[in-house]
């Protein structure tokens, strides 16, 4: 008996293996300073998935401009972490509503993927076209996931020298009055059409049944690519940030405050 | 191709440099190339530092723009190997890694309001491909060790270095 195999671990040999790190409501400043730690300093491949951040909080790509996306006065006025992270892309404000998915991977870990960005992109997106079959009309449209032409999950990366990291922000919910936060961006997907949040964005929850269901299913479809362990986060032992000029940090009320003088200042 | 062989063989010619041209990428001569796709141009004790024109067509896989180059303060230690700043595309960072050790004495200011400087890809013809290894250095570096520029590899040694990357995927 014991010198049989199931077939499920006869596929399973051979899979490279991923520490799946399940989360609940962590802040996403712990959860983005963990990433690019693990990024970093990790060798192994890895799965977080953080259900929800415990406060609304908008979160900026690396070369972000306060003054240019966000409405600095009633952040300030409503005392709203803003965040600059480590990886592109631009900028989200996630809330409890916010499901966050992020895939660390050594280059060599998914047998003919070129560890760039558009085939990193592609990869994902057919992970998840497959988790959301039948849910909706699943897009990858540009650099974000649609339903239709709605976006519902939005993306960043980072590659270094023998690793990526590809983590998604998924609207599962949203609060309107929070996406008044953020300006229109100027640089923007050509399928916004220059449309407001409002009928740019949709919520999952109006398309698939359960999170859990959501989340469920997508480590399902890593294990057709991974063998998955699961991971505890107190077994991550803790230490410092990463340190590098463009690592994840959050902005001081000073830095929001010196760009809401200059924006004023570039106005009169 | 070919129109692009001789359009790139006058431009060096007028530049005084000699080049060679590898697959879809421009690798010049007289530099030092990393593993990392960094180039170095060598002055004594001082050496400028770049991205090769194949690490942006890797990168940014010839249908994107480089939007953002972050840039270190003068003054800091970089070491071989490591990195030191970063380039954006669109959704993407990628680390710029220092071939070699020691001060930075001078950084690219252009680069805070012109990042594309850095993104010559002859695919773009909007930009001069030249311009990267002219106008899109990224830093200059006081040396401490110019031993470590043994380790970094000639143009011909790069130029099959990332023929044999590229052919593994």
């Amino acid at each position: 008996m014991h010198l049989r195999m199931t077939l499920a671990q006869a596929r399973n040999v051979g899979l490279p293996c991923m520490n799946l790190l399940r989360m609940t409501a962590v802040p996403i400043l712990e959860q983005l300073h963990l990433e690019e730690r693990l990024l970093r300093t990790s060798v192994d491949n890895w799965c977080i998935v953080n259900d929800r951040t415990n406060r609304p909080t908008i979160v900026m790509g690396v070369s972000g401009r306060p003054s240019e996306l966000i409405e600095l006065e009633s952040v300030l006025r409503d005392q709203i972490p803003v965040i600059k992270r480590f990886t592109g892309g631009g900028t989200v404000i996630v809330d409890d509503g916010t499901v966050f998915i992020s895939f660390i991977c050594n280059k060599n870990a998914i047998p003919g993927l070129q560890p760039y960005p558009h085939p990193i992109m592609s990869w994902t997106s057919q992970l998840y076209s497959e988790v959301l079959r039948g849910f909706g009309d699943f897009h990858l449209r540009e650099n974000d996931y649609a339903f239709n032409s709605h976006k519902f999950g939005g993306n960043a990366q980072s590659i270094i020298k023998e690793r990526w990291i590809h983590h998604t922000s998924f609207l599962w919910d949203y609060d309107i009055k929070n996406m008044e936060y953020l300006k229109l961006p100027t640089r923007a997907p050509k399928y916004r059409s220059a449309r407001p949040h409002v009928n740019f964005l949709c919520r999952m929850k109006e398309y698939v049944p359960s999170k859990s269901m959501f989340i469920e299913r997508t480590i399902k479809s890593l294990g057709s690519h991974f063998l998955v362990k699961p991971f505890e986060l107190d077994d991550i032992t803790t230490e410092p940030p990463y340190n590098l000029p463009h690592s994840t940090k959050l902005l001081t009320r000073q830095e929001l405050e010196d760009a809401y003088s200059s924006q004023c200042e570039n106005l009169r | 191709m070919a129109s692009r062989v001789m359009w790139a063989s006058r431009v060096a010619s007028y530049l005084r440099i000699s080049i060679f041209l590898g697959g879809f990428s421009t690798v010049i001569k007289d530099l030092k190339y990393s593993d990392t796709h960094e180039w170095v141009k060598v002055d004594g004790s001082s050496a400028t530092i770049g991205i090769t024109d194949h690490a942006q067509v890797i990168f940014i896989f010839w249908i994107s723009e480089v939007v953002y180059v972050e840039l270190p303060e003068v003054s800091a230690t970089v070491a071989q190997g490591k990195g030191f700043g970063a380039v954006e595309s669109v959704k993407a960072t990628s680390d710029v890694n220092s071939p070699v050790s020691g001060e930075v004495v001078e950084v690219n200011s252009e680069l805070t309001g012109s990042p594309g400087l850095i993104n010559a890809s002859p695919c773009i013809p909007r930009v001069d491909w030249t311009q990267q290894y002219t106008n899109g250095w990224i830093v200059k570096v006081k040396m401490g060790d110019t031993g470590e520029l043994n380790s970094l590899m000639d143009s011909e040694q790069y130029s099959k270095f990332y023929e044999e990357e590229d052919a593994k995927h």
